[in-house]
């Protein structure tokens, strides 16, 4: 007989420890109508840290366009957004992070990341079927910084390719803002049947709740509380509150959880992600309106003695905590039995509103469940901002500082190999991207685009954000990131359908830092309603800081759009000798906070590329329909490095067939502008000599400024008499530029 | 014609293979599930990429324990088709049925990406619609597919004509830098000494359709069709 359990008192520094202010736990007292308990004081402490319960960004979130029309999961209904996509289609996905785990256990960190958000997929009744990575990281050159991207790499492709899901695509950036404090955030996309998406709610007094899949253990015991603060030399203490991925065991319980909701045996299901069943339980019941009682002895261990406290604080992977229409027990246990999988009754649901734990029948923990959740007692905070002076002095800039006398030759190149350009597939053929055959375009071009067996349509993915961009200016800069995801989902053949996204930030708690919070929020939401792009959910980052700095401000958007017709896929590569190039925008005398700038002087300074939001969605429409008309070969816009590496990019990306170009550009402007300058709403598009006139003529009609700048074809890039390159020297550098810098000696740092 | 594709758990291509065989190829396919001990009739058995067992303790040394194992063993031995894709293929050489033991690529991470193929062998039954030096452009997604074996026993397999698929460069010449993982002799493929069981890293049955980025890999099911006299024609491409 285990001996009565005991729990340690409850003292002003635990409760301090816990990360609950005087307030919160006054809050929880009257909630409670007495002291909490230890288990009690660490199930508000995981439910209330920032990383469950949003309460400093909420109010912020709400502000956003959350409606829209399709949508069948909205933000903060279910584990992801889903969106009906036609043909009894839905698609769901979301991105969140993973910042702090990789920070300091990259390859765990990494691939608990990719883990997570497929379990938050799954559990919807989804198949994943995708999944990008937004990846940030300190300058290369430091080689503790190599160690982390290593680490991180490894992880995410060892899991995605253990797991079976295609790594398909996302972005690198380096910046010496993300030395201390990597952005790894994972995204993961999943096609159901729109009929059979299971929901995360627990409901029906008497209906059994059953833990199924891995074992629980000590691994990731507040996780989710290491994730709501700032990284300090002590955070390196906190391995052990990263968990471990197991993909093999994700595999199996991706199999048994889709077979029980086919099976329709469910009442609801939600994975063990952040605060493990702590949350699971508390959000499924609230959502219910229900209650549970959870029998904290039968919930299968890995490890002897654990409490109450920490089987409830598990972050032990691949589980899920489903609630079964009774009567289905045993066909719940059969299914996970034919994967060699758990499955154990823990407990059942009530009517009495309160999550009830219990260790041999004795209460352990009492509490509301409503009163813990995000949207119920959660807290909400909106903090105070103030404009950070730095900004001015940031935006302030003359051209004439720098000189027009260069080899531009060299200039291309030096671009063309800095890390935030090259060719990052030194990363992603690490990673499994085809599995599943339904990859059309992998990484490398614009979007990832995955088309839908049994239909003629296809889904294009992207991620994007431009950090130097929201540093600069964070609301601008949020503008762009939603701009050039609808840019890159354009270009590939697509409209765009609706965004996931993941806000990483500093610590709330610094005014500057919120203001760069509320700024790109409000960004975020006036860009995502021109482009008709509800924000269908996603994960909010705070305390990204490091004891030298906050990253930038870095709201990363994942993009999904639907590509009507496969014969709409559009690469950004030009394809045939003698097509027609076609410059679409304006070219300006714009350089600020361009990779150029950072290259060549080691500047982040200027203001952004000016945007005019209606313009771009003007230009998108317009390009979304002369692809589906069928007379354009390829489209490709201009970021990082500016019209003279997206014209590489056109010549060299596609690994089979590399093909130069006669480019004659007749813009008076600065030549380092023209050439590198970043300025937004311009993509180059090719076409066949034939169509180019009736291009031309819907360009007019529908005001978009555009020029014919050359012609495909020969063996070298040449752009007036500036730049003439041979294509082998630009496969050289675009593509062997991050083998050679990663390949250096990497450290354990 | 009926194919079995083997499900072991883990395994993560066994839906592409079946895919493959009965949307692209038009031909009988079936799921044989790793605890069954029934072939089910299958004319040929195809053991899919994955991580079978989670590669656990060593890929392919788990699965070759799984109960219908000893039913393909048993059928190869007796003649009976087998193809190993990429986890298949180690799960071939663990179990006895093909020599030699796939090691950790030499650059020592996992590689995902199109590469070619030369066709070296094509009186094999995989390769039999194949000409001799074609070049086939095939994804290949693993981190240990460097084949390895002893001098004199890569000799007999080359001098019997058993090394099927060289990776070799776009025109067809066989060099180290087409070499994608730092196999011997560019080895990407062999069959056992009866020609009916091939083990193969790169996954045929992820360029079977134009839109994956290539059709090549259809060849190889296509010559094993020819063998076995069926004359359906491919539905789709």
């Amino acid at each position: 007989m285990a001996a009565a359990y005991k729990q340690p008192e409850v003292t002003p520094e635990m409760v301090k420890d816990h990360g609950i202010s005087t307030e919160e736990y006054e809050k929880i007292k009257k909630i409670l109508g007495r002291e909490p308990n230890y288990t009690e004081l660490g199930v508000f402490s995981v439910m209330w840290s920032e990383h469950c319960s949003y309460k400093n960004s909420i109010a912020l979130l709400k502000t956003l366009p959350r409606d829209g029309e399709n949508l069948l999961a909205k933000a903060g209904e279910e584990n992801a957004g889903a969106v009906d996509i036609g043909d009894g289609l839905a698609v769901v996905f979301k991105i969140e992070s993973h910042n702090h785990p990789s920070a300091v256990e990259p390859y765990q960190g990494a691939a608990t990341g990719v883990g997570g958000i497929l379990r938050d997929i799954f559990t919807m009744g989804a198949r994943p079927i995708a999944a990008l990575n937004s990846l940030r990281f300190g300058s290369p050159d430091d080689p503790h910084v190599r160690y982390l991207v290593d680490g991180v790499v490894r992880g995410i492709g060892d899991y995605g390719n253990s797991f079976g899901v295609p790594t398909v695509g996302g972005e690198v950036y380096f910046d010496e803002a993300y030395t201390g404090n990597p952005l790894i955030n994972a995204m993961a996309v999943g096609i159901v049947k729109a009929d059979q998406i299971a929901s995360a709610v627990s409901s029906g007094v008497g209906n059994p709740l059953m833990m199924v899949g891995a074992k629980t253990g000590r691994d990731g015991i507040h996780g989710a509380t290491f994730a709501s603060e700032e990284l300090t030399e002590a955070s390196q203490e906190k391995r052990p509150s990263v968990q471990i991925g197991d993909p093999f065991t994700e595999k199996l319980l991706l199999e048994a959880t889709l077979e029980i909701i086919r099976a329709d045996l469910l009442v609801g299901i939600q994975d063990m992600g952040a605060a493990g069943l702590t949350c699971s339980s508390s959000e499924m019941s609230a959502k219910g309106e229900s209650g549970v009682v959870i029998n904290i002895d039968k919930v299968p261990v890995r490890e002897t003695a654990m409490t109450p406290y920490e089987i409830l604080l598990s972050e032990s992977q691949e589980r899920m905590l489903v609630c079964v229409k009774k009567g289905n027990e045993d066909k719940v246990t059969a299914i996970f039995d034919k994967w060699e999988l758990d499955s154990t009754l823990v407990g059942h649901v009530t009517d009495d509103g309160l999550m009830t734990v219990k260790l041999n029948g004795e209460i352990v923990a009492q509490i509301p469940s409503n009163d813990l959740v995000l949207g119920g007692g959660a807290p909400i905070y909106k903090r105070e901002t103030k404009r950070p002076d730095y900004l001015d002095e940031l935006q302030k800039i003359n051209l004439n500082d720098y000189a027009l006398n260069r080899d531009w030759n060299e200039t291309l190149l030096a671009l063309l190999a800095a890390p935030n350009i090259c060719h990052k597939g030194w990363v992603f053929d690490q990673y499994d991207s085809m599995v599943r055959t339904n990859t059309s375009v992998g990484p490398g071009s614009d979007a990832a685009i995955l088309r839908l067996r049994k239909t003629d349509k296809a889904l294009a993915m992207a991620t994007d954000c431009n950090g130097r961009y929201c540093y600069t200016d964070p609301r601008a800069g949020a503008q762009l990131a939603v701009a050039e995801s609808a840019r890159n989902i354009v270009c590939s053949g697509g409209k765009p359908l609706a965004i996931t996204n993941c806000l990483n930030f500093g610590n709330p708690y610094k005014p500057e830092i919120y203001f760069g919070f509320a700024e790109a929020v409000a960004g975020m939401g006036e860009a995502c309603r021109v482009f008709n792009t509800p924000v269908t959910g996603g994960n909010v980052s705070f305390y990204n800081e490091d004891p030298e700095r906050a990253v930038f401000p870095s709201p990363v958007i994942g993009m999904i759009g639907m590509i009507e017709s496969l014969k709409h896929i559009t690469t950004q590569w030009f394809k045939d000798e003698g097509d027609t190039v076609i410059l679409l925008g304006e070219n300006k005398d714009e350089l600020g906070a361009s990779e150029y700038l950072h290259t060549i002087y080691g500047l982040t300074k200027g203001p952004v590329p000016s945007l005019d939001l209606n313009f771009e969605k003007t230009l998108q429409d317009t390009l979304l329909g002369l692809i589906q008309s069928g007379v354009i070969k390829s489209a490709h816009d201009t970021t990082e490095g500016g019209l003279a590496v997206a014209l590489a990019e056109c010549c060299i990306s596609d690994p089979d067939h590399k093909i130069g170009a006669r480019i004659k550009l007749s813009d008076s402007i600065r030549t380092d502008c023209l050439l590198f300058g970043e300025t937004v709403s311009r993509v180059i598009i090719s076409c066949t000599p034939a169509d180019s006139d009736m291009i031309a003529s819907i360009l007019n009609e529908r005001k978009i400024p555009h020029q014919m700048i050359g012609t495909v074809g020969g063996r070298s890039l040449a752009i007036n008499n500036l730049i003439d390159l041979p294509l082998e020297r630009l496969t050289d550098t675009f593509f062997n530029a991050m083998p050679r810098f990663m390949d250096q000696t990497t450290s354990a740092g | 014609m009926k194919f079995g594709v083997v499900t072991f758990p883990g395994s993560n291509c066994d839906y592409d293979s079946y895919a493959a065989v009965r949307f692209i190829l038009g031909e009988e396919v079936e799921f044989l599930w790793h605890k069954s001990e029934d072939l089910l009739g299958c004319d040929a058995v195809i053991l899919p990429g994955g991580f079978a067992h989670g590669d656990y303790l060593r890929a392919g040394a788990i699965a070759r324990f799984s109960p219908i194992m000893d039913k393909v063993v048993k059928y190869a031995h007796t003649g009976g088709v087998v193809i190993g894709i990429c986890n298949g293929f180690q799960v071939l050489t663990e179990s006895g049925l093909l020599p030699g033991a796939l090691i950790r690529n030499d650059h020592l991470r996992f590689s995902c990406k199109f590469v070619h193929l030369r066709v070296e062998n094509n009186e094999s039954k995989f390769t039999s619609v194949c000409k001799k030096g074609e070049v086939l452009k095939i994804p290949i997604a693993h981190g240990e597919g460097n084949y390895y074996h002893f001098d004199e026993d890569i000799s007999t397999l080359e001098d019997s004509g058993r090394v099927v698929f060289r990776y070799a460069t776009p025109e067809g010449e066989v060099t180290d830098e087409a070499n994608p993982n730092g196999s011997i002799n560019n080895i990407a493929g062999i069959t056992n000494e009866g020609g009916n069981v091939l083990g193969m890293m790169p996954h045929p049955e992820r360029a079977v359709e134009d839109i994956l980025g290539s059709s090549d890999g259809l060849r190889v099911f296509e010559s094993l069709r020819a063998c076995f006299g069926s004359s359906k024609k491919v539905v789709a491409s």
